[in-house]
């Protein structure tokens, strides 16, 4: 369930693709992490890179309660040019023709809409370059 | 540290039970198992349950499970592991039993999953899964193995009609398992033509909604044969291992590292290899999932998982048996209770006990329970003394 401070703090994230790379190795976490597999516990904010290349998809024909409306849609894993990877929704797209290894570039969408005031929770989609 | 035995068991049939509340469920299941192994007491109770929370509203369910199975204020502990939070019951039991903190240990799960409706049981499901990078975005869990199933399909050249036969082999042996929730046969054109809930996978692709327990009791190895007169089965190897829970987290999407590594601690502790092993359970909460589990456990080798159940290989009668109770596929997935139940299966195989479905000489098997995605499994081997 999102409420308003879950939501708030993941803003850098789904806004502004936030994340962490150690200064000791490069690594780079998305979201960011305290401690990186290296050991080393000092990151810089680094926001990603918005393109990148479709590694896997599906269309979503039964959805969650917050997401019954939407469907039927797709989700994808994106890995974007810097090497991180995103869960995300794909859209703009004919889903019969999207293919493993299709160019996609990051946009800022709305994603649900949560609760009976019907508050808007918004972040990053997917489309087809 | 002791070496442990399994001296009891138990399982009733699983399905929409709707007129049995989550505890007479385990309770009905835990006495089958008591009664199995002819204790007349319990030291300690684990009961697996991946979220009486979301499906129940209960909540502190070990001590109430403990107080209606009613043999006196013993301790109680529930864990957590999503799906394989049976796989972690029978390990935590595994432990107590050999550290020798206690003797009897009874090691339970159970999941009560139809008293929500369909899209409260995906959500709560879902739950496994990140919520912040994964949930938040509309995935499922049919979607995560799709997405795993079309990476698989893309790498390895795996075909729709292979997935297709893990249903169909699954369901042909669950037609021989009385305690099965879909006791029938399907085809490969009636799972290609079912309804289609993630792309590729459809719903018969998919482990149902099931109400279910299954129970065991463990034991020190050498206070078993004063117990009972059935065959001791012994626990001789286990395995346990993490991965991101995240899908989008693993180097690649098609290798199940968990369900690798703790079958490897799992095959070095009983001293055995994937050659020596006569009997498999795994979790097949979808087709594609039981593909990528025999490769990762050494079965088959890596991208060549696809072909095995059409091949016959993984069907009862072939080289190496996988799923012969009919799997999460056709037995049923309350998703708390699969980790023991396929400890069940095992023990009833090894006992010579299991009818028409029987592996035919099964000296020693092997039980891997996965939870989400698989970013955590169990792994089990069990050998008949």
């Amino acid at each position: 369930m999102v409420t308003p401070a879950r939501y708030w703090r993941e803003i850098p994230q789904r806004y502004r693709l936030e994340a962490g790379k150690c200064t000791t190795c490069g690594k780079t976490y998305f979201p960011p992490r305290v401690v990186c597999t290296c050991g080393a516990r000092e990151f810089e904010t680094v926001r990603l890179n918005d393109e990148g290349t479709l590694r896997t998809f599906t269309v979503i024909r039964v959805a969650p309660s917050q997401f019954v409306d939407e469907a039927p849609y797709v989700v994808g894993i994106v890995e974007l040019n810097d090497g991180v990877r995103l869960t995300t929704q794909v859209v703009d797209c004919n889903a019969e023709q999207l293919q493993i290894g299709q160019k996609m570039k990051v946009e800022f969408r709305r994603i649900q809409t949560v609760g009976e005031a019907g508050i808007l929770c918004y972040g990053y989609k997917c489309v087809p370059v | 540290m002791r070496d442990v035995a399994v001296i009891g068991i138990g399982m009733t049939k699983w399905g929409e039970l709707w007129d049995k509340a989550l505890r007479d469920i385990f309770v009905e299941t835990a006495l089958l198992a008591i009664d199995d192994a002819g204790v007349d007491h319990i030291d300690s109770m684990y009961v697996g349950c991946m979220t009486s929370g979301l499906f129940v509203g209960q909540e502190h369910l070990a001590s109430q499970l403990a107080d209606y199975l009613g043999l006196g204020p013993i301790p109680a502990a529930r864990v957590e592991s999503a799906c394989a939070s049976g796989g972690l019951a029978v390990k935590q039991g595994f432990l107590e039993v050999a550290s020798g903190f206690s003797d009897i240990v009874l090691v339970s799960g159970v999941e009560k999953m139809t008293d929500v409706g369909g899209d409260q049981a995906t959500y709560a499901l879902g739950t496994a899964a990140d919520q912040e990078y994964e949930g938040y975005h509309g995935i499922t869990f049919p979607g995560l193995y799709a997405m795993i199933a079309r990476a698989h399909m893309h790498a390895y050249g795996t075909t729709r009609e292979q997935m297709a036969h893990v249903a169909v082999k699954n369901h042909r042996h669950g037609a021989l398992n009385p305690l099965a929730q879909y006791p029938f046969e399907v085809t490969v054109e009636g799972v290609l033509n079912s309804t289609m809930v993630a792309d590729p996978l459809r719903i018969l692709d998919c482990s149902p909604i099931t109400d279910g327990a299954a129970a065991a009791i463990l034991c020190p190895l050498n206070m078993a044969k004063t117990i009972t007169d059935k065959p001791i089965v012994k626990v001789t190897g286990v395995g346990h291992a993490t991965d991101t829970i995240a899908l989008h987290g693993r180097e690649d999407l098609t290798v199940l590292a968990a369900t690798a590594k703790a079958g490897e601690e799992a095959y070095a502790m009983a001293g055995k290899t994937p050659e020596d092993i006569d009997l498999v359970e795994v979790h097949d909460c979808f087709t594609i999932a039981e593909i990528c589990v025999i490769e990762a456990l050494g079965f088959v080798e890596k991208g060549k998982g696809g072909t095995a159940a059409e091949s016959g290989l993984t069907a009862l009668g072939g080289n190496i048996p996988v799923n012969v109770s009919g799997g999460l596929k056709a037995k049923g997935h309350p998703v708390g209770a699969t980790g023991v139940a396929q400890i069940v299966e095992i023990v009833k195989q090894l006992r010579g006990d299991a009818d028409k479905r029987q592996v035919e000489g099964a000296r020693v098997g092997l039980a891997q329970n996965m939870g989400g995605s698989g970013g955590s499994t169990l792994v089990h081997i069990l050998e008949v003394q």
